[in-house]
């Protein structure tokens, strides 16, 4: 060999050595340690401007004031700023033409429906299919009417709801106290059944008739077919609040019923926008006139 | 390599040795000029390309469109539910990557890979402001004089300017780029522009001009993975030991025949963009660049030698050379059972990204039964089921379809009922997708009503052109 390659590349070990085994030292680049430096900087400027410290209650603040409770609150006044020209749109328009808006009315129908997941599903279920007591919002039969001013009405006014002047009110009697014996209760039961033929006890049912026109007729009709406007249930359909079975009838004659809703218009719980948004939803599930 | 022990504590941090990269000329050189070129003006060139697809949509044969959640690429439009598109290709990058990894080593880290090139391209302007290798080591060691902060002044600035372009030109890619380029001059564009641009110009500026090699070596996990792509077949940039030691300077080699053919004159190391000496064999930061081959034959034809002294070798031919044989054929290394491997899974996922493509449909719906509640019995006893469906129209107009609902089931049918609508059909706007809240109804004695589960087809027909689609779903019944 003439010479030795003169400038064969040397690395260094660390010392170490285990059963012969050397640890070399292949050095990172200085501005890689620059890089760290400058980490545990910005970690410094990091802890006095924002929350850092943790304490009994809460933590530091930071110079800055950063909190991300109150970027959601921001985020939120934006929304509700950018949202507020929609809201009026859907006040000023009319009920009937929300819907159909090119402009709100898909926001209407969403807004609608977060409205209803907050305040409404709690009785009438996240489907709107209600249960025993609670009405089924996507049927097509409607206590007090389902075309969009009534759904509109009775959600602003409530049902019993004392705080509301307007409020939706019926009021059928307890026949089981005083007015009605167990005999005639018993006929106007199989009577009940026989509008959608289901009387099983024929005389009975005739026998009925007349309880029913001299007690039942005045708000649910001479056929049974009910009145929304005096809020009494079509009793000749498919579909019953409480139960359409006999036991069920005769109880409800017997000890009557009065389910309530809170008038929502009232005592702050919603504004004129949302009343009319979740009015519009309502109406859109399926059912509205 | 050796190693040599030392009791001082050692160093674990070093200062940048900076390279000097000398010009060169050869086939290898020519070869990077020209992919320069190709993979610069396919960057800067493509969102420019128009292409028209009709009056309610864009002319941007090339277009990522975030704000409609679209990708165009020529004739092919692609919605955000077909993204495994996008997938599939990046799959096949990946396996093209893997099959030229094993092939030929890291010839995408040589050659293809953006910061190369942008390198390549930043070290060529070095040399036309600040001159070739010495002088550029000469100027690195003068005092901070009027002349070094000129010329230092004159290379920041060109580079400042092709890291502007190459950030600009990013941002093209998602917006109609002459309208954008408008918007960016005149301030209107949005701050997301503004900021994508200065943060790729500042990355440009930084990794090309300042870190250059450093990326590789230190930074990139892609060079790390493809040691285990790589095997000894794999033909990568070697320097034949056997024929060039040991090495003497010319005067000295041409005196004593039992000298290797090497002549020392360190070519090879002072082209290298790296800073290495591809005579201590292979190492970590080599990117392949082939440029000492070029360097190395130009010097060898220089002293009347054969050239190939450093030249792409696999590890399997070097006992051969050695032993004084010829090495194998070139195509020997390169078909195997794990380039065709790749290859095979390439093509299957290419031919099945192509199928996709020609079978896909320009109309689709999609259902999204309503299940709570699973279904709801009107005041006369119809049962109805309620559908969001969701029609897709790929169209660049809008269109009308009507739908229709059908099950094979016996003495079972549907009336349709659309929310909102009077009658079946519906208005989808164009290139768009249409929500539709549909109503089912079964009347009381339809089978459908009272069997707990019915299946049923629901269809929609393009009235304009007659096309089809249809999704199939289920109808709950009342069980007695």
């Amino acid at each position: 060999m003439a010479r030795k390659p003169e400038k064969k590349k040397v690395v260094e070990t660390t010392g170490h050595e285990w059963d012969g085994i050397t640890e070399l030292n292949n050095p990172m680049p200085r501005w890689w340690l620059w890089t760290f430096y400058l980490t545990i900087v910005w970690g410094i400027g990091y802890m006095i401007l924002y929350p850092a410290w943790p304490l009994i209650n809460g933590a530091t603040p930071g110079l800055l004031g950063y909190s991300s409770r109150g970027e959601v609150a921001k985020d939120i006044a934006a929304v509700n700023a950018a949202n507020a020209p929609l809201n009026d749109r859907i006040i000023s328009l009319d009920l009937a033409a929300i819907a159909g808006d090119p402009e709100v009315g898909n926001y209407a129908v969403s807004a609608g429906a977060a409205v209803f997941r907050t305040f409404c599903i709690q009785c009438h279920g996240a489907g709107a299919a209600g249960s025993v007591g609670y009405p089924n919002l996507r049927d097509d039969d409607w206590l007090w009417g389902g075309d969009i001013e009534a759904i509109y009405a009775t959600i602003s006014h409530g049902i019993r709801a004392d705080e509301d002047d307007d409020t939706r009110l019926s009021d059928m009697p307890v026949f089981g106290d005083d007015y009605l014996s167990p005999e005639e209760i018993a006929q106007a039961a199989q009577f009940v059944l026989s509008l959608t033929g289901r009387a099983t006890d024929g005389a009975l049912a005739r026998a009925g008739v007349v309880v029913f026109e001299e007690n039942c007729a005045a708000c649910h009709g001479d056929d049974g077919t009910g009145d929304i406007y005096a809020g009494a249930p079509n009793l000749a359909d498919a579909l019953w609040l409480y139960g359409g079975d006999l036991e069920t009838i005769t109880e409800t004659i017997t000890n009557s019923r009065g389910g309530v809703m809170p008038a929502w218009s009232t005592k702050g719980r919603l504004n004129e926008a949302q009343l009319r948004q979740v009015a519009v939803y309502v109406h859109e599930l399926g059912g509205g006139k | 390599m050796s190693t040599e022990t030392h009791e001082d504590a050692p160093k674990l941090y070093a200062a940048r040795e900076p390279v000097f990269p000398k010009r060169v000329k050869g086939k290898f050189r020519q070869l990077k000029w020209w992919l320069m070129i190709f993979t610069l003006g396919v960057y800067y060139i493509t969102p420019w390309i128009r292409w028209d697809r009709g009056p309610n949509m864009p002319d941007q044969a090339v277009l990522i469109d975030m704000a409609n959640r679209r990708f165009f690429m020529f004739w092919i439009e692609i919605w955000p539910y077909e993204f495994y598109f996008v997938a599939g290709l990046l799959i096949m990058a990946g396996l093209g990557l893997f099959l030229f990894t094993s092939a030929l080593g890291r010839v995408w880290c040589g050659f293809a890979c953006p910061q190369t090139v942008w390198v390549d391209l930043y070290v060529q302007v070095e040399r036309w402001i600040e001159g070739d290798r010495n002088a550029r080591i000469r100027l690195l060691n003068r005092k901070w004089d009027a002349y070094k902060w000129r010329m230092r002044l004159t290379k920041w600035a060109a580079w400042l300017v092709i890291a502007v372009l190459t950030g600009g030109a990013w941002v093209f890619y998602f917006a109609d780029a002459p309208t954008l380029l408008v918007e960016l001059f005149t301030g209107q564009a949005a701050f997301v522009a503004y900021a994508f641009i200065v943060s790729l110009t500042a990355t440009t500026f930084v990794f090309g001009g300042f870190m250059q090699e450093q990326i590789c070596t230190y930074m990139c996990p892609w060079p790390r993975i493809q040691a285990a792509m790589m095997d000894e077949d794999t033909m990568t940039v070697s320097y034949r030991d056997w024929r060039g030691e040991p090495r003497a300077k010319l005067k000295a080699s041409l005196a004593d025949s039992s000298l290797g053919d090497c002549i020392d004159c360190n070519a090879c190391v002072a082209v290298c963009p790296v800073g290495i000496d591809i005579r201590d064999g292979q190492q970590l930061e080599c990117i392949t660049c082939a440029l000492c081959i070029d360097a190395c034959d130009e010097m060898m034809i220089k002293v009347g030698r054969p050239t190939g002294l450093i030249a792409y070798l696999t590890a399997n031919d070097e006992p051969l050379e050695r032993a004084g044989e010829p090495p194998r054929n070139m195509w020997k290394h390169l078909i195997r059972p794990r380039t065709i491997m790749y290859v095979v899974l390439l093509s299957a996922v290419g031919i099945g990204l192509l199928v996709a493509l020609f079978v896909r449909a320009e109309i689709e719906v999609n259902v999204a039964p309503i299940r709570n509640p699973d279904f709801v019995v009107l005041s006369d006893g119809t049962i109805r089921n309620d559908y969001d469906i969701r029609i897709l129209n790929k169209h660049g107009e809008e269109r009308q379809f009507i739908v229709t609902a059908e099950t094979d089931e016996h003495n079972s049918e549907f009336k349709v009922v659309l929310q909102g609508l009077e009658g079946v059909v519906v208005t989808a706007p164009a290139d768009d997708t249409l929500i539709v809240r549909v109503y089912l109804l079964a009347a009381p004695d339809n089978h459908a009503a009272r069997r707990e589960r019915t299946g049923v087809h629901i269809w929609i027909e393009d009235l304009k052109s007659g096309d089809t689609a249809h999704v199939e779903t289920l109808f709950n019944g009342k069980a007695p």
